[in-house]
């Protein structure tokens, strides 16, 4: 048994200590936001925050992760209330098959939460090791743009907005 | 009386002394010319010039990041303070741009700038005394028909008396031989070609050599592994901690492309050595292979068996299983047991490091992984906390850093544990605390390169894999 705690939340799984936390994720708590891309650390689908900090889970055995706070998109809002980094991915349509987008927030996230002055050079910097095959990028770092500014104003989520613009 | 003339004489004898030092350590301006005509150099001399400093691996010290190529400012962190590298693009007033072909020759010869002052040897004229004239002449044209970039290096921030460029006069009475290459004549020219470039403008022994107290390369001592800008630049004599001995062969295909099958891939500031070799004619890098190889000389007996055994087993741990088609993909094998630095591996490492997947892209096996065999675990720690970061604009080897999750005691655990399944070296001391210093940032570091250099290959021709 490992105990994780989750967006906040405490977990119990049945999970070997060795297993990577994308696993335990999908498999045992069912949780899909993190993908499985690559499975060797290089594409960043599976990217969640530890502490505050951007990490693969894919190669992150959960051994090491009692007693810290993870946090994967879904930690971030939810549909009814998007959190600002999602509201801003929403607002500038920086999705195309989506594939990677989960993993791009939570890099984000990690940056912005420290800095939400970052350069586009620093979030440029800090967005290398998470790719897209679609080649959204132009949207993904407008959409990182439009999250600092959210952040910075701390116009909560925004929700009511994107109803209201899609007019569905 | 006679006290006033003792201390007399005593002022007297310190005075000449002084000024008999300053006479010796004096060296005359050399006249400020206007900038030269690019068009003024023969392009052949210039195409020369380029393979020249590609060897000489100068962009990598002056270059900073996010700076134009050869601009300089980049910190260079020594034992004595921090030196910052020259703008030598030919701008006329942050360059040397003024510079005449003699001045640029006396300090590559003697490294005395233009205007007189010695040079730190962070300048490495202690091997770049060694090119020949004709050699420093289309190092000149070469760089006297780049941009001109306006970029004042920043101060060096030394301590007196180091920052009085008299004092390395000094220095270089005591640690300094000036004079060209001499031919070897017991040697074919192929291994002094190879010697010249090693010795000279290539100066490897500037971090494979170490270093004395007062930054000198240890004589007598030549490539028996040194440091540089934290990474271990390991011994390049019979004392190689290669796990698979060095050949001429291996040697060559590793410094033209960055990796070799046997030995893995280059990173830190020998990754931009390889990416400037990847540019220069194979006759060099092949000469500079023959050199190195008999340095190393041949391997003993025992340690080609050795090397040639490790190659054939399948490794420690079996690869793990194809998770699906592409191949890329492997379900990573289970730890054997409950050590902690055994479940990290298992769970963070063994999904590239055992999957079988062939160099550059795949992991290396990690027995035959000189930085797990080496001395120190500097690199290893390095590697582990930051990866492999991908080189801008082109394909190259990928690590993730796990910086972010694994605290230091996990990092001692999982050092520990590769240490003892992959070498049969004695163990590392102290590591939770090398491994806190590297992240403290104590010691300065290395890890993407400088731009105008890359992590990467640059000569695409030599990208064409088979995979």
């Amino acid at each position: 048994m490992v105990a994780l705690t989750i967006n906040g939340e405490a977990h119990q799984v049945g999970a070997e200590p060795d297993t990577p936390l994308l696993y335990v994720l999908r498999d045992d708590l069912k949780m899909n936001g993190a993908k499985y891309g690559c499975g060797l650390g290089q594409c960043g689908a599976c990217t969640v925050m530890v502490d505050g900090e951007a990490v693969f889970s894919c190669v992150t055995p959960v051994l090491l992760l009692e007693g810290r706070e993870i946090t994967t998109v879904e930690g971030l809002g939810t549909v009814e209330k998007p959190g600002p980094m999602q509201q801003a991915f929403i607002e500038e349509q920086a999705a195309q098959c989506g594939y990677c987008i989960a993993g791009m927030m939570m890099r984000a996230q990690s940056l912005l939460q420290k800095n939400p002055n970052a350069s586009d050079a620093e979030i440029r910097a800090h967005m290398e090791p998470n790719l897209c095959r679609c080649g959204t990028h132009m949207r993904i770092m407008r959409a990182i743009h439009r999250a600092a500014e959210l952040m910075r104003s701390g116009a909560g989520t925004g929700a009511a907005r994107v109803t209201g613009e899609r007019g569905s | 009386m006679k006290l006033a003339r003792v201390v007399a004489i005593v002022v007297v004898i310190v005075l000449i002394g002084l000024g008999g030092f300053v006479a010796f350590a004096w060296r005359s301006e050399i006249a400020a010319i206007d900038p030269p005509q690019p068009q003024s150099f023969d392009a052949a001399l210039v195409q020369k010039g380029a393979t020249l400093a590609a060897l000489g691996n100068c962009n990598s010290c002056h270059s900073a990041p996010a700076g134009k190529s050869f601009a300089g400012g980049l910190a260079l962190p020594t034992p004595f303070g921090t030196i910052y590298s020259t703008n030598i693009t030919p701008d006329p007033d942050t360059g040397i741009g003024r510079w005449s072909e003699a001045a640029f020759i006396r300090a590559m010869r003697e490294g005395v700038d233009r205007e007189g002052n010695h040079l730190y040897p962070a300048f490495p004229y202690d091997h770049f005394t060694k090119v020949t004239d004709d050699d420093d002449k289309a190092l000149y044209a070469y760089l006297m028909t780049r941009t001109p970039v306006r970029a004042e290096a920043p101060a060096n921030d030394l301590p007196f008396p180091l920052n009085v460029r008299l004092v390395l006069a000094g220095w270089k009475a005591l640690f300094f031989e000036s004079g060209p290459y001499v031919i070897d004549r017991a040697h074919d020219p192929q291994w002094n070609r190879g010697a010249y470039l090693v010795q000279g403008l290539g100066h490897c022994g500037s971090c494979h050599t170490p270093r004395n107290a007062l930054g000198a390369e240890e004589r007598g001592q030549e490539f028996a592994g040194g440091e540089a800008e934290g990474w271990t630049a390991y011994a390049l004599d019979a004392s190689s901690p290669a796990p698979v001995p060095w050949d001429a062969d291996a040697l060559k295909a590793y410094l033209a492309s960055g990796w070799h099958a046997h030995h893995g891939v280059a990173r830190g500031p020998m990754a931009e050595v390889t990416a400037n070799l990847g540019t220069v004619p194979d006759e060099d890098v092949q000469a500079i292979a023959t050199y190195v190889a008999s340095v190393m000389g041949p391997p003993s007996d025992a340690a080609k068996a050795r090397g040639d055994k490790l190659l054939q087993q399948p490794g420690v741990h079996q690869p793990g299983t194809d998770a699906q088609t592409a191949g890329t993909q492997t379900i990573p094998v289970k730890a054997d047991g409950q050590d902690q630095g055994a479940l990290i591996y298992a769970g963070a490492c063994s999904s590239c490091h055992d999957a079988g997947r062939p160099l550059p892209y795949g992991g290396i096996k990690l027995n035959l992984s000189t930085a797990v065999n080496g001395p120190d675990p500097s690199n290893p720690i390095n590697v582990i906390l930051y990866g492999l970061p991908a080189a801008e604009g082109q394909k190259s080897p990928v690590m993730p850093g796990f910086q972010g999750v694994l605290n230091d005691g996990q990092m001692a655990a999982l050092l520990t544990y590769m240490r003892m399944t992959f070498s049969d070296k004695p163990a590392w001391n102290d590591l939770e605390d090398k491994v806190a210093d590297i992240r403290k940032g104590d010691r300065e570091m290395t890890v993407h390169a400088a731009d105008g250099t890359s992590s990467a290959p640059a000569n695409p021709t030599r990208q064409n894999t088979s995979w």
